[in-house]
This record gives structure tokens, sequence and C-alpha cells, in this order.
């Protein structure tokens, strides 16, 4: 993060009967960014005042050097000049207007020149060329969906606000969507913010992680250090786990495996169709890493990694404890009983062996 | 029997109606748009007594009506004194004191359903515009009139239907004078006071006729359905 001039730095409050926000967040200028937390935490209402929805909200607002709010000088630029694409939970399609002058609505308001994202760029992009013509009312969820995440683009915006895009989708749904989020993620230079409470989705999708609950921030910063930090309360829950960053390094046709490796070192999966040196992102929870004092023989666990142990805490229940590993640089959490961690001496800086039973690919 | 054509007394009272109710409704929805959107989206605690001096004429009798706004607009009336020193005379028993007592006691035929309308399309279409560039104003013609557009075709209606259908206001503030205030529902009581059965008849089978193809038109038109596809 370049300090000031690239990024959002947010110090917002507002108060609502029964709700207050208090937050200071700041994001990187570019990637993807995630507000996670559970329903009532205070995500899309954060969302909302970075839109400048929110006019009773008060502090100061940053975005790439723009000073879009800031309550001690009575500056507030109105939503409609923030330079902003504003993706809603439900699409909120303009029902008077075709899917084409949905699309054109936002895109005839900016000036021919500030146009970066061109029409045919956004159209297919997001699949949409045959639904031009329809009404918004003959659109299914998805379809909406994507219209309403093409009709932010047209605005070539410097911000991409999301309220949980996919949260009103059903599982089938929200497949046919994410890979359009990934392709956002990889062809377009405009920095997104996401506003989710599933896991998957922000392991997926998210570079950056904002944790929130009951209106204030509880941890924030890179996705991978985030997810694997042990003083968080249990956000995840049962999902805890991290995300690793890894590259195909090969593929065993015989078995239909292929070999993913990483900083921390390598591990089998399921043979993919992608060749090697691919980027793959794959999520492992904490649930799905036993530990063992030597190399297992005779398991058929075949994904084993050295690790060392960082740091213990007391888990979601009393029965559990949540063990933070060093795997050569990787973070890995594992979620193990009290009684096992006894057994094993599981203390800080031991040397043990992590067992991998299951490796979630995202992607 | 044999019945008679429309006589000319009939015929200019038909055309000084229409001319009214039309006059009348376009005011009505210069006039009664902005007020039925403040209605619609303020907070503030005046909302509730203008809502209900809109409403009023629904439920005063014209005649109350008629003669506060007779006082009014007499010659000592506020009204009255203000038409004066502008050069414009007094309005009573003029046709453009009826168009202003039509517009009084039709104002909540047509601020009603606008702002119901207005409150159906609520706050999300509004925040999408925002986040679209669209400012208030080019909110307010891109989004927020077509969208009310069946609030607009209601309002219509009902606030030319009802002032065609006036009478108390127009007795009091506008008398009885051939081809300037003698308005379709006067003509009716005139013949009928006259024992002319035949031309009453014709003039109130026509507005018997003309309220229900007016009504049936609301009821059943297309041009009331919102928005779909």
């Amino acid at each position: 993060m370049n300090n000031n001039l690239s990024g959002i730095h947010a110090q917002l409050r507002l108060a609502h009967p029964g709700f207050a926000l208090d937050v200071d967040v700041k994001l990187p200028g570019r990637g993807v960014s995630a507000l996670f937390g559970p329903s009532g935490s205070g995500k899309t209402s954060c969302l909302r005042c970075i839109a400048g929805l929110e006019r009773s909200s008060t502090g100061t607002l940053v975005v790439n050097g723009d000073c879009w709010q800031d309550s001690s000088r009575q500056w507030f630029v109105p939503p409609h000049q923030r330079p902003i694409g504003y993706v809603f939970q439900d699409a909120n399609l303009f029902a008077h207007l075709s899917v084409k002058g949905n699309l054109e609505f936002g895109m005839k308001r900016v000036p021919a020149q500030d146009r970066r994202v061109v029409w045919n760029q956004a159209v297919e992009l997001l699949g949409i060329e045959h639904l031009l013509d329809r009404m918004p009312e003959r659109l299914s969820g998805g379809e909406r969906q994507r219209v309403g995440i093409a009709r932010a683009l047209l605005t070539s915006p410097r911000l991409l606000l999301m309220d949980e895009p996919l949260a009103a989708l059903d599982v089938k749904r929200k497949q046919e969507i994410l890979p359009y989020l990934e392709r956002l993620h990889d062809e377009l230079d405009i920095p997104l913010l996401y506003v989710s409470h599933a896991p998957d989705e922000v392991a997926r999708l998210a570079d950056h992680l904002v944790l929130l609950d009951e209106g204030q921030v509880v941890a924030q910063g890179p996705l991978h250090e985030t997810l694997a930090r042990l003083d968080l309360p249990t956000a995840f829950g049962e999902d805890a786990g991290v995300v690793i960053e890894s590259e195909i390094a090969g593929h065993d046709t015989d078995y239909h495996l292929t070999r993913l490796t990483f900083q921390g070192g390598d591990v089998l999966v399921a043979q993919r169709s992608e060749s090697v040196g691919h980027r793959l992102r794959f999520r492992v929870h904490a649930r799905d890493v036993s530990l063992t004092l030597e190399r297992a023989e005779g398991t058929s666990i075949s994904n084993l990694l050295p690790v060392r142990v960082a740091e213990v805490v007391t888990a979601d229940t009393p029965a559990h404890v949540l063990v933070r590993l060093d795997a050569q640089g990787t973070p890995l959490l594992a979620r193990i009983t009290r009684r096992s961690a006894d057994q094993l001496g599981v203390t800080e800086g031991k040397a043990l062996w992590a067992q991998i039973k299951t490796v979630a690919l995202l992607g | 029997m044999e019945i008679p054509a429309l006589d000319d007394a009939s015929l200019s009272a038909i055309w000084l109606t229409l001319k009214l109710a039309s006059i009348t409704t376009v005011l009505l929805l210069l006039l009664g748009t902005p007020i039925a959107w403040w209605l619609a989206r303020t907070r503030s605690r005046l909302k509730g007594p203008i809502g209900a001096v809109v409403a009023l004429p629904l439920v005063l009798p014209p005649s109350v009506l008629g003669f506060y706004l007779l006082v009014a607009m007499g010659p000592n009336g506020p009204v009255g004194q203000l038409t004066q020193t502008l050069g414009l005379g007094v309005l009573p028993f003029t046709f453009a004191g009826l168009v202003v007592g039509s517009v009084f006691y039709s104002m909540p035929f047509v601020v009603q359903p606008l702002q119901n309308a207005f409150e159906a399309i609520g706050e999300r279409p509004l925040e999408a515009a925002a986040t679209l560039r669209a400012g208030p104003l080019d909110t307010f013609f891109t989004v927020v009139l077509p969208l009310a557009r069946p609030g607009f075709v209601t309002a219509s209606i009902l606030g030319f239907a009802h002032t065609v259908g006036e009478f108390g206001v127009v007795l009091m503030i506008g008398g009885n004078i051939p081809e300037k205030t003698r308005v379709l529902s006067v003509q009716i009581y005139d013949h009928v006071e006259a024992l002319e059965y035949a031309q009453a008849h014709w003039l109130a089978g026509g507005m018997l006729l003309f309220s229900f193809l007016v009504l049936l038109v609301l009821y059943a038109s297309p041009l009331r359905q919102g928005w779909r596809g």
C-alpha cells in the first residue's frame, strides 16, 4: 500500500437504533478485499458508507488520494459523484428498462473520455450478449446478478463495491457467477471491495480480509495472514482454516493425481485439467489437519508435511485446541482435541508432522 | 317519445366542462407531483398536517369548501385583495375562479395515487441510480417518473373524472353563467328544474356512461399495470 495515494482509508461511524458501526479500515488500492463477518456485523453498512449511501455517517474517507468524506469540514461527496460501481445483493435492476437500458444508464452518464471499460468487454466478460433485449423480470437470479455487475462495470469505476452478490443465489447459480468474478479479478485492474458471510467465497476470491463483528473491526490484513491468526474470535468457527497459493508442479496420469507445490511443500490432489505452472488456490480446514510425532507410515493419507508448532490456543469448544503451525514459511492451522495435544506434547517450537486429510481447491 | 337532440346550452356546457377538467388535470399534475413527492419522502413533522389538508376535500361537503373559497377570493378576502392588486379583478363567478376551485376540490384524487406510487417505488431504485452517476433531478425524471407511470395514469383519470363531476363547489363560487361557469352538472340541474327531462336524460345518461368507462379503464387497463416486460 502506497500510504495515502493508493488505497482506501475509512474511519467511519454510523449509529442506527440498535446498531452502531465504528470502523477504521485500511485497504489496498488493488485486488479483492473482503469484508467478512456474521450477519448484523456491519459489513453492508460499512460498504454503504463508502458508497455514500448512508448520509448520517460521520468520519473521514479517503480513496486513492481523494477525500470523499470529512465530517470535520462538513465535506461529503454525494454518491452520484463518487467514481464507484455498486453491485447490490439482489442486483436492483431498473424494472422499467431492458437489460440494454440498464447497462446504458450508468455508462452514458460517464464522460466518453473517462470510459475505460468498453461495452463489449463488459458484456462478454459477464456472458450477457443474448439477454440485452430482455426486461429484468424475465431474467433468472443469476442472470440478473451478472447484468448488475456489468452495469456497475460500465461506469468504469475506480472502486467496485459488491454487497453479497451471491447471497440470494442457490449453489448452482453461485457456481455460475464465481468464475465471472474471478475473471474480473484477473482481467480488470479495478480494486474490488466484497462483502460476504460465506467463508468459501472469501477464501476463493479475496486477497485482503477485514473481519467485522458487532460494528467493529476485529482484524484486517492480507488473507493468508489473517486467516491463520489464532487470536481472533472464532469467526469461521468449524470452518477455521488457511488458504494457500500454489502452482501445478506435475500430473501423475497413472493415478490421476496432480501435484501442487507451494512454499512449505507439496500436496497431491485429484487430477486437474490445467497445465503445469498454472496457479491454483486451495484451502485447508483446521479440522482436516491431524498431527503425528513421526512421519506416519502405513496411512492412507498421502499429504504429509513437516511443521513446527507456532502457537496453541483454545478452540471454539473446550474439548479442542487450535494449533498454528509453520510449514517452512506457510502457515497451517490444525484443530485437535486438547487430550491429543497433551499426549503429543504440543508446545511452541515442537517439530511435528501434519497430515492433511482433504484439500479444498478454490477455482 | 321523440328524443330531441342536444340543445346549444347543453353543448356549450359539455365543452366548458371538458375544458375545465383538462386544465384542472394539467395544473394538478404539475402542482400535485411535487406535493406528492414531498409527502412520500419527507420525515418532517409537517407531513401529517399537510397530508390531512390535502385530503380534506374527500370528506368536506363541497359547499363548505366552496363557501370558504368564495370568501377568500371575494373582494374582501386575502386572495381577492391580491388578485385585485395584481389587476386581475376578483375570481368568483369567472372561469378562472372555477379552475382554482376545481384544483382544490380534486387535489386528493391526484396527490394520493401519486404519493402511493412514489412510496411504492421505495429507496432502492434511487440508490441504484445514485451509484450509476445520476443526480437527484436526473433520477426523478429518468427513474421515478417512469416507475410511477401507473400512479400518473390513475391520478390523471381520477382528477379529470372528479372535476367533471363537480357540482357544489361550482355553484358556490361560479354560479350559473352560460358559457362561463355553467358546467354539465349545473346544466343538468337547470334542465330538471325546468322539467326538461329529455335533455336532462341526455346529459345525465352521458355522464353515467362516461363515468363507467373511466372506471372501466382504471380497473382493467394495461396502462395501470407495472413494468412486466
